[in-house]
């Protein structure tokens, strides 16, 4: 096994009030992810390492870090795909707790307000509702998010105001307003039409570059923007 | 420490705590009734480990199936340790459970008419299980997580670390919860409490599970009385990735992947699976369709023999998915691509893939009556955690799933019956458990021993693995019973080098390793006394290779001792349905009645 040196942001607020940055050397091959690396730092170097983890193959959405400046899983990114050094940092724009911990609060927030659930008044029943393949592929693939919050991380304008809904909760009431079974989009749209909403997102396109499930939450929000001009039309139209 | 009143405490927030939240404030809703609900877990929702669950769900759909059919799989794959009455409850609701899934939104992969398809699974008799694609856990998960959000009187406490329940008279009480922002101690009191901590996968060092698979709530549960039963049945799930033990999923068998050895040889056809059957035509019950103890155990047997082929230090065998094409492949098997794209760099499309079974599922757990209730009036469990006794001596691949809906609303709806009949426990006596909680985290904080988490945890699972693995030995398990034994007392000296009250993941750590310890010793202490082979249960010495119903027919029962080792005892199994026969599969298993 080689070696490599990493650097770590750390954050303890009970000893200091400033972040810093500690270098550990880590022995590797071709499968140590950077979670991997964590985890050797904090079994065999400092056991005070702080960070989130849990399924370790790239499905539960905790370990989310910055990678020199790009949002990654921990767990499917890997040492050997970086040459140079690895600087390893808390997830940008969100608040941090500690060490690479961020608060996920607002993200959480975020999601609930767009009320990302099924919204049809049939009420209880002992059959499943048609949907065809053609039905569910619209939007099968804005279905596939696991919470990471990489693409906040990603957004510059999540960065200048968390009041932004964001591309998270903005795909998740997109996925829902697209389900042939759903019928809760006109209780959605208030929420997307705001200035937080849609229309916060400048189009840089950066979140679906970082997703690592593909889910292209930028094609999700630049759909949105164009339902949410057609309801702000009809909204004209009506009044 | 705080203290607060609430009707129902749920302990874990992954498929089944969802399910029970959900169904406990259904039930209030329904009788007007107002009810407090806290659902807290160590991780938020959605990292539970419900998420990496594959394949699918399973319950009687089409119109070839019958009730009879999915009884009968599930009691002979259990090797007829199952709960009959149990059994029977179970598969009467499980198309329910998944019909109601579907109208909360879960995506479930489509037929073209617009109805749910269904696909193969392991020692099911014909195709009844249901799927998303093969993120089937994922989006139940997400579905059950984002369906909670409709109901305000669920309050979640995410990052919560609960230390114990409280229990007064035989009765619960609550439970004291450790918040892992502050390291703040509260008391909740509660007249229900649900446990849905999941499994203890993490007992052993090759595996399939999530980090926080530690059995939590299973060694609560044992630490104030309640037996832990059927503990020695761990399985092994045939196809894990080598080296990380990251799973791929059984229905890759479902779909027709075949398993060879490094001669390319279809070995399963030489362990009473077979015969062969043609390659793009899976046959249920036959070779690769057989359940995952006897696949698991010709892997073992292969790898004695020499037959097994090498990926870095692993031994493996192969799994073959190439002639199901790539766009059959990215369509129905699309993360396990990704999968071994990622962590073995190999392409399923255009190579086999090098697999190994690694621990996966813990039949065992929380005994339980047939309502989810423990011996602990008022504490229920559901899910993996629990022994409800549906699995028996092995678990039926996608029997999971839909157990975890089915068990948690039924837990839910029966805590939430409870809270009208009963007034919150008045014990002077829970200041008291309340203040030791607080002494012993006091204590970790302070302990200037030698001892380190990582070590004993290093050695905890090597020797789970050595002395209880595929097959087992009396002398392997005696040797690791004493390894856990002395792990146990070397953990009374352990040290934190963290010392810091926010985020104190090191804690979190040490905390649930004191958990492992005591679940370990159940779980070998289970095997050692089974002297026999049964299902998952598999032992090599003179005498013991075969069921034997006459001494054995019987649930073992592990009683926590906090002044020496754990004893056993042994518990009828309820058959009253199905009188235990021959399992068998392949040809063998023709006119069996199964």
């Amino acid at each position: 096994m080689t070696i490599k040196q990493i650097s770590i942001q750390r954050y303890l607020p009970e000893q200091g009030s400033a972040p810093y940055w500690q270098e550990f050397d880590v022995p590797f091959d071709d499968s140590t992810s950077i979670l991997d690396a964590l985890n050797y730092v904090k079994e065999e170097l400092d056991g005070s390492l702080s960070y989130r983890w849990s399924c370790r193959m790239a499905i539960c959405g905790s370990c989310g870090v910055m990678v020199n400046n790009t949002p990654k899983l921990g767990c499917n990114s890997f040492l050997r795909e970086y040459q140079g050094p690895v600087k390893i940092a808390p997830l940008a724009h969100f608040p941090v707790e500690k060490d690479l911990i961020i608060d996920m609060t607002l993200f959480l927030d975020h999601l609930a307000a767009v009320q990302p659930y099924l919204i049809n008044d049939s009420g209880e029943g002992s059959d499943t509702f048609k949907q065809t393949p053609a039905q569910m592929e619209k939007y099968k693939q804005f279905s596939g998010c696991i919470n990471c919050g990489l693409c906040y991380s990603a957004c510059p304008q999540f960065g200048l105001n968390p009041e932004f809904l964001g591309p998270a909760a903005l795909t998740l009431a997109h996925r829902y307003n697209l389900d042939s079974r759903d019928q809760g989009k006109k209780q959605r749209m208030p929420q997307m039409n705001r200035e937080e909403g849609v229309w916060s997102c400048t189009f840089v396109g950066f979140c679906s570059e970082v997703c690592p499930k593909n889910v292209d939450p930028a094609a999700a929000v630049n759909q949105g923007k164009v339902e949410s001009a057609k309801d702000m039309l009809i909204g004209i139209f009506k009044s | 420490m705080q203290e607060r009143h609430i009707d129902i405490v749920i302990v874990g927030g992954g498929g089944a705590g969802l399910r029970a939240a959900i169904a406990a404030a259904e039930s209030a809703r329904k009788e007007n009734r107002e009810q407090r609900i806290v659902m807290l877990s160590k991780v938020y929702p959605m990292r539970s480990h419900t998420v990496a669950a594959e394949g699918g769900a399973a319950a009687v759909t089409s119109a070839e199936d019958s009730l009879q059919a999915h009884f009968d799989d599930t009691v002979a794959g259990g090797d007829w340790l199952a709960e009959q009455g149990v059994v029977d409850y179970f598969i009467r609701h499980a198309h329910q459970e998944l019909v109601q899934m579907e109208r909360w939104g879960c995506p479930w992969s489509r037929k073209s008419d617009g109805s749910v398809q269904v696909r193969r699974f392991g020692g099911m008799k014909t195709a009844r299980t249901w799927f998303a694609a093969d993120k089937t856990g994922f989006h139940m998960l997400h579905t059950l997580f984002q369906t909670s959000l409709k109901y305000p009187e669920i309050e979640r406490l995410d990052e919560y670390f609960v230390l114990d329940i409280a229990v007064a008279d035989g009765t619960v009480a609550g439970v004291m919860v450790l918040e892992i922002a502050t390291g703040e101690l509260t008391l909740l009191r509660a007249k229900s409490v649900i446990l849905a901590t999941g499994g203890a996968g993490r007992l052993f060092r090759f595996n399939t599970n999530a980090g926080i698979v530690t059995g939590d709530g299973m060694a609560m549960a044992f630490r104030h009385g309640v037996a832990l039963r059927d503990m020695e049945f761990v399985q092994y799930h045939p196809t894990g990735l080598p080296g990380s033990g990251v799973l791929i999923t059984e229905a890759c068998r479902g779909e027709g992947g075949i398993l060879v050895n490094k001669n390319g040889y279809r070995y399963l056809q030489d362990y009473g699976l077979g015969p062969e059957t043609p390659l793009g035509q899976p046959q249920n019950k036959y070779m690769e369709l057989g359940p995952r103890d006897k696949l698991s155990q010709a892997f073992w047997q292969e790898q004695q023999a020499g037959r097994t082929g090498k990926f870095g230090d692993s031994d493996v065998v192969y799994l073959d998915l190439r002639h199901l094409g790539k766009e059959y492949l990215h369509e129905r098997l699309p993360f396990i691509c990704e999968l071994a794209n990622v962590f073995i760099n190999v392409d399923p499309v255009k190579e086999p893939i090098p697999i190994r079974p690694a621990v996966h599922y813990t039949m065992g757990g929380i005994e339980t009556d047939a309502h989810c209730e423990t011996r602990i009036k008022g504490l229920y469990a559901a899910g993996e955690c629990a022994s409800v006794g549906l699995h028996g001596a092995n678990r039926l691949g996608s029997n999971s799933l839909s157990e975890l809906l089915v068990f948690g609303r039924l837990a839910g709806e029966q805590a939430s019956q409870r809270v009208p009949t009963v007034p919150f426990t008045n014990s002077r006596d829970l200041k008291e458990q309340a203040q030791a909680q607080k002494t012993r985290i006091t204590q970790l904080y302070d302990a200037e021993g030698e001892e380190s988490w990582v070590e004993l945890k290093r050695e905890l699972v090597l020797s789970m693995e050595t002395g209880c693995g595929i097959y087992r030995e009396a002398k392997g398990m005696q040797a690791t019973l004493e390894k856990i034994h002395e792990l146990q007392a070397r953990y009374r000296n352990i040290r934190l080098q963290d010392k810091s009250r926010a985020y104190n993941t090191e804690l979190m750590q040490c905390l649930e390793l004191g958990y492992s310890l005591d679940i370990a010793e159940a779980t070998c202490l289970g095997a050692l006394e089974r002297k026999e082979s049964r299902g998952a249960h598999k032992r090599l010495d003179d005498g013991l290779q075969q069921r034997d119903d006459a001494n054995y027919l019987k649930h073992s029962q592990v009683f926590f001792n906090a002044e020496g080792p754990a004893r056993l005892c042994w518990q009828e199994v309820d058959t009253h349905l199905s009188a235990p026969a021959e399992r068998a599969y392949g040809d063998a298993g023709k006119g069996v009645k199964q």
